[in-house]
């Protein structure tokens, strides 16, 4: 009966993260995202503590657990040693596996994130590098960023004689034995299992959209698209 | 309750002999920190740090996005710890908050639950014929810096004070969610009190402000501001704390993360532009520095070299407090010494008094 409730259990976070609410709200009063969202961590906590395995299912398909920033302000404030952002965490992985993240705009974002953090990993050994932070994405990041974006290759050897080049140092290129390592680890240990998932499962999602499956258009939509789920 | 705290977090920093993992973000954003954290351990204290080119990102953003399952991120962490077992050291120093809370919470559950790490060490064996022993000692970048304060202080060029007055700069610290709200006995203070950046502040003759949301989220919230479409979170939880500081009249911001670094410099880009609000003294900004910038100050170096023009909140009213000597001009110098230009102007650098000093000229 409990399959979801039994899927989470596999996760160790989960049996980390909860061990028995008792729906205090502490959590929530601490919780950044709840202070931004109409959003509830302890209402999350509560439904999976019933083992509904229909509650959990709409939780899955849901934009509510897109919403926590995995700060973890919650965990050391629970009085119960409850750590909420670890539920959200096997709730997130449990809605990639099964495919029901893209039933809701802010887990379709998923597919954002693998395009840019995901590939950025595997491409060149580091979440990010200055080249792939485009200004024209990322207009908060200011003038100083443009300033640093359009020098790059004459601000970067100013801290690090390896930019871009091999050797000791700061954004060095990292050599292709060390990223063939990192990417056999992908295969090994189920990352490069779960960026296929996230392709597969988004692609469908795309063509029953209307688009051509997950193209780089569909990819943008879910990077921008908003339907405003702030307070009022 | 607070001297009880502190006497229950404390922590054993290694003396000597680090195996050094760059930060992701750090070496975007602040490399002149990285190397300056470098010169610090290496030129003035001795000590023997290894910068191994072999490590990767510990894929930690990928892993709070999400994306990145658990088993993978553990693995690729094993793979550090093997590397730093390989070139001979024990003492792990990660430059990274999102990295420290990683590697802290993955020798944990290697701990409560010991077929995770059996599965590791396989898949560690087979992805790459590695094997790994753990470390003997974890430590932040900032937790190194804490540990050798008062041999910074013994050697500083300057303090954190008003060279015209001698009054004690007024500093907002801020120490960044996954130091020690995840494992608070893996933190300087835990995370009630968290002392690293206040024990270096103290050391080196500044004043700690305390405000409401002292220990308020940054915002950086990881698919919150990884994706466009998420931003407002991010932007409003640093408001938050900026509002909840600017009565304080603080001097200037230090963060322990260099994401939080990072973004409440930009954010106080973002909101002056939309709304002409700043919020530090004179209609400027507050400056935001990594506690490699402010060590680096105390020390004496040049501020060009520790990289500080690469933020978006100009650093000058500060040094002038500070009574750093510094010139202009090699501001926006390249690597060969030559001029590149500037950035375009931004309200967070302009205050109004200008534009009207400005038209009476």
């Amino acid at each position: 009966m409990a399959k979801y409730f039994d899927m989470l259990m596999e996760d160790v976070r989960l049996r980390e993260g909860l061990k028995a609410c008792m729906n205090c709200g502490v959590c929530t009063g601490v919780c950044p995202a709840a202070e931004f969202y109409n959003y509830d961590p302890r209402q999350i906590v509560s439904i999976v503590q019933t083992r509904n395995d229909e509650a959990i299912e709409e939780l899955l398909r849901s934009d509510t657990i897109w919403f926590c920033g995995e700060c973890m302000s919650c965990r050391p404030r629970c009085p119960r040693g409850n750590t909420p952002g670890y539920v959200i965490q096997a709730l997130r992985t449990l809605s990639q596996k099964t495919g029901l993240f893209v039933e809701s705009e802010k887990g379709r974002q998923q597919l954002a994130l693998k395009r840019t953090v995901g590939d950025n990993i595997l491409q060149t050994g580091y979440c990010l590098v200055p080249r792939r932070i485009r200004p024209e994405l990322h207009p908060e990041q200011g003038t100083v960023w443009r300033w640093i974006f359009d020098n790059h290759d004459e601000i970067y050897p100013r801290f690090s004689a390896a930019y871009n080049r091999s050797g000791a140092g700061a954004l060095r290129r990292m050599d292709e034995g060390a990223l063939e390592e990192l990417r056999r680890i992908f295969d090994v240990s189920g990352g490069t299992e779960m960026f296929e998932l996230i392709e597969r499962h988004s692609d469908r999602k795309a063509r029953e959209m209307g688009y051509d499956g997950a193209t780089d258009e569909y990819m943008m939509r879910t990077f921008t698209e908003n339907s405003g789920y702030e307070h009022e | 309750m607070r001297a009880k705290s502190w006497s229950d977090y404390q922590k054993d920093i290694a003396d000597d002999r680090y195996y050094y993992a760059r930060s992701c973000i750090r070496q975007n954003f602040f490399p002149g920190s990285e190397k300056a954290f470098l010169e610090i351990l290496q030129r003035d204290l001795g000590k023997d740090i290894f910068d191994d080119p072999a490590h990767s990102s510990c894929t930690g953003i990928g892993y709070h996005s999400d994306v990145v399952p658990l088993e993978t991120i553990m693995t690729v962490v094993a793979r550090q710890f093997a590397l730093m077992s390989e070139a001979g050291y024990e003492n792990f120093v990660t430059s990274c908050i999102t990295s420290f809370g990683i590697y802290t919470e993955i020798l944990s559950t290697w701990e409560e639950f010991p077929e995770t790490e059996e599965r590791t060490r396989e898949n560690l064996f087979k992805a790459t014929g590695r094997e790994f022993a753990k470390p003997k000692s974890l430590a932040h970048t900032s937790d190194v810096i804490f540990h050798f304060r008062e041999e910074i202080a013994a050697r500083a060029k300057r303090r954190l004070v008003d060279s015209m007055t001698g009054e004690p700069l007024k500093v907002v610290e801020h120490i960044g969610c996954h130091y020690a709200k995840i494992f608070p006995k893996s933190g300087i203070g835990g995370s009630e009190f968290p002392y690293v950046l206040a024990g270096m502040i103290e050391s080196w003759g500044g004043e700690c402000v305390d405000y409401p949301e002292r220990r308020h989220c940054c915002g950086f919230g990881f698919r919150n501001y990884l994706v466009q479409a998420n931003r407002g979170y991010s932007v409003a939880n640093s408001q938050k704390k900026l509002e909840s500081m600017a009565p304080y009249h603080p001097d200037f911001i230090v963060a322990n993360c260099p994401g939080c670094s990072m973004f409440l410099d930009k954010w106080q880009y973002t909101i002056a532009e939309m709304n002409g609000r700043t919020y530090g003294a004179n209609g400027y900004g507050i400056p935001v520095l990594t506690y490699e910038e402010m060590a680096g100050l105390v020390l004496g170096y040049d501020p060009w070299e520790l990289g500080m023009q690469m933020h978006q909140v100009n650093v000058e009213p500060l040094l002038d407090r500070l009574g750093v000597e510094y010139d202009p001009s090699t501001k926006y110098l390249g690597r060969n010494g030559k001029f590149i230009g500037k950035p375009a102007s931004a309200v967070v650098n302009c205050p109004s008094q200008e534009f009207i000093y400005d038209i009476k000229l």
